[in-house]
């Protein structure tokens, strides 16, 4: 594992850096914001909430394009802000409102914004893996060299879809990048538990593919790690396993009371460890932005938060139509 | 005697019961303990299912017969199948119904089909409990009722019971039933209570129960739409027409007798169901009737259902999808020929 985090991460240029930063207080600061909303009764449903993890998603999506798409899982707002899906459509749509990016058919556990290359969140564990490749394999055949990305977690690796995609995937050199996000957890069983496997890049060995194992709250590692999957993949070089060991912070979903936690690990991880301090503490120590430039970033984010939650609030509920509209295309 | 249970207790009572009858009966899942291996927990594990309705089963067992699985559902439900075909008599839960997607060939054409294929020399005494059912806001993919597509399979029990009294009697018949049977537990009855009879006891597969005698219309409800049925019947009482309401509890076997002697009776038919119209169980029983009792209907039958589309997720919308008292009265309305009742 990477854990040198205190070198400049090569080619991130002040923009970037910014950019960055503000992606990872938007996924925080939205993240907070909804499971308050959700405690107060305010929003209805199953919601996973991704806050710990953002070094993950924008680390990755930091080197995509609208054109490259995502695959993502029912912990899903994360990779949603980081590939650019608009706060307000996102959050009207966990409030289910006709405004949502989905119209409020989808919810928390569905939110999608193909325009944005972003093919949703789901609800079924595993799901996203043949998704992803479906997207390369597009992409190869079009000769398009856009990029797919699967975001996925430990315990989908246990799944067979895993298995399947990563074998397709391998033997048809796919442009795909398959982002493990290893936070030790699936629902209430642990990684170790539940995988034989030490580590999941382990299995790029078998698959004779790439495949790296990096510090998953150190954004600058996974940015420089997914920078050269992400390239190997656009040059036609196959796909890559990239594993980001990381936490996440609340519960496996709402109203979860993670018993199954280890209290100290879990300190460690929502102060020191935190992914936000540290790239705080990076971008300060780089010279790239100063404590006053952070600031300005965490209040525009929360100005933006408070503007998605009142559009939100203030979005009508869908028209009864919308009940058996969008089931078929035509019919 | 009879105790006070919700619909998620039952489940763990019966489950319990029949775990202390017959050490071959285990418990095998994702997280129908928790936190497997978590020093803490070992004993008393941590979620007991994602809705608690496990919890404590693990204590009294142990992780031995009490087994949390990875995600693969694919695996563990053909394990279970195997097992069960070789000296277990497994429950394996699947957790959301939805899921089926990852295991449907370890049900269909495996469990379902051994004691067939192999000329009636194998036996497979699996129980799957999985949980279905809209209301819940839980969308598209976490909310469906998909009993007609085990119903539509041969070589598979399908049990949908609507209280806890059935939910026990019916599981504890599901476990100890030598064919694969599939449980459906409604999400939104978990913490329903009623009266259960302390115990063992089971009920027979097969067996509707009349909730409410009429002589003029029958409505079946299947699952937690019996008590739509019930508030329509209660509707329809004040304007004078009397609904005979039944629920089958169990779809394969169907009690077919029960449901064509009360239209025989009443002479109309309104099934209500929460599930997808086509290819339905409400479909299914419709053709039934009409084929075995079409000379005893006055009117044509209806089903009130869901439409054919997924469920959706924001809760105005969710609740124009599901069968209410009222689609039930205007179907009335139309059969009997006239709209009075709309303004019930
Ligand atoms: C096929 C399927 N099985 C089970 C579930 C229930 N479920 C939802 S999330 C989850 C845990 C997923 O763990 P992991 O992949 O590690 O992702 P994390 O929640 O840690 O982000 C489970 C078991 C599901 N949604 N789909
Ligand atoms: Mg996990």
């Amino acid at each position: 594992m990477q854990t040198e985090t205190q070198v400049a991460a090569k080619d991130m240029t002040v923009e970037k850096a910014k950019w960055i930063y503000t992606k990872m207080q938007e996924i925080r600061q939205f993240e907070t914001a909804v499971h308050d909303i959700f405690a107060k009764g305010e929003i209805p449903g199953f919601v996973h909430l991704y806050a710990g993890e953002e070094a993950v998603a924008v680390g990755v999506c930091a080197h995509l394009t609208d054109d490259d798409s995502i695959t993502s899982t029912h912990r899903g707002h994360g990779h949603c802000i980081a590939k650019g899906c608009d706060l307000n459509g996102m959050m009207a749509e966990i409030y289910g409102r006709a405004t949502g990016l989905c119209k409020g058919k989808g919810g928390s556990m569905h939110i999608a914004d193909v325009s944005k290359g972003m093919l949703g969140a789901n609800g079924i564990v595993g799901a996203g893996l043949p998704l992803a490749i479906g997207a390369g394999l597009t992409a190869k055949v079009k000769k398009t060299k856009n990029v797919a990305v699967c975001f996925f977690g430990d315990g989908a690796s246990n799944h067979g879809t895993f298995h399947e995609a990563v074998n397709m995937a391998a033997i048809w050199k796919l442009p795909v990048v398959f982002v493990c996000e290893n936070n030790g957890f699936g629902e209430a069983s642990t990684f170790d538990y539940a995988a034989a496997a030490d580590q999941i890049a382990d299995f790029a060995k078998v698959y004779k593919i790439a495949g790296e194992t990096v510090d998953g709250k150190d954004l600058p590692a996974v940015y420089e790690a997914a920078a050269k999957a992400v390239a190997r993949a656009r040059k036609g070089e196959g796909p890559t396993i990239l594993e980001c060991m990381t936490y996440r912070d609340f519960g496996h979903f709402e109203g979860d009371t993670q018993s199954y936690k280890d209290k100290e690990a879990q300190k460690k991880a929502i102060t020191e460890d935190d992914a936000i301090v540290r790239f705080q503490d990076y971008l300060k120590k780089q010279k790239i932005l100063t404590g006053q430039d952070i600031k300005k970033i965490d209040d525009a984010v929360k100005a933006s938060i408070d503007e998605a939650i009142r559009f939100s609030e203030e979005s009508p509920f869908p028209d009864a139509k919308e009940v058996t509209t969008d089931v078929y295309v035509s019919y | 005697m009879a105790v006070k249970m919700s619909y998620s207790e039952a489940i763990n009572d019966a489950i319990r019961l029949a775990m202390r009858k017959d050490d071959d009966v285990i418990l095998i899942g994702e997280d129908v303990a928790g936190g497997a291996e978590v020093d803490h927990l070992q004993d008393e594990g941590a979620w007991g299912g994602v809705f608690g309705v496990t919890k404590g089963i693990v204590e009294e067992f142990g992780r031995d017969r009490v087994i949390d699985t990875p995600i693969a559902e694919s695996g563990y439900m053909g394990a279970a199948v195997s097992a069960a075909a070789t000296g277990l008599r497994p429950i394996s839960e699947l957790m959301f119904n939805d899921f089926i997607g990852s295991c449907l060939d370890e049900v269909m054409n495996q469990a379902a089909k051994f004691h067939y294929m192999f000329g009636g020399k194998a036996k497979v005494p699996l129980t799957i409990r999985t949980i279905d059912g809209a209301g819940f806001n839980a969308a598209a993919q976490h909310s469906q009722s998909l009993y007609a597509l085990f119903t539509h399979i041969p070589g598979i029990k399908v049990v949908i019971p609507s209280n806890p009294y059935d939910m026990k009697g019916l599981l504890l018949s599901a476990i100890f039933d030598d064919d694969p049977v599939i449980v459906f537990e409604d999400k939104t009855l978990y913490g329903m209570k009623g009266e259960v009879g302390e115990g063992f006891y089971t009920i027979p597969f097969g067996k509707a129960e009349i909730k409410r005698a009429g002589k003029d219309l029958t409505i079946v409800g299947l699952g937690k739409q019996v008590y739509t049925a019930l508030k329509a019947a209660d509707q329809l009482a004040k304007k004078g027409f009397e609904a005979e309401v039944i629920d089958p509890r169990t779809l394969s076997p169907l009690d077919e007798d029960t449901i064509i002697n009360s239209v025989k009776k009443t002479g109309r038919l309104i099934i209500v169901d929460e599930a997808y119209p086509r290819c339905s169980a409400a479909t299914d029983i419709a053709a039934i009737v009409g084929d075995k009792a079409f000379d005893y209907l006055d009117a044509p039958i209806k089903r009130v259902t869901a439409p054919h589309a997924p469920v959706p997720f924001s809760p105005p919308l969710e609740k124009l999808y599901m069968p209410t008292p009222q689609k039930i009265i205007d179907a009335f309305s139309v059969m009997v020929g006239n709209k009075v009742f709309s303004a019930v």
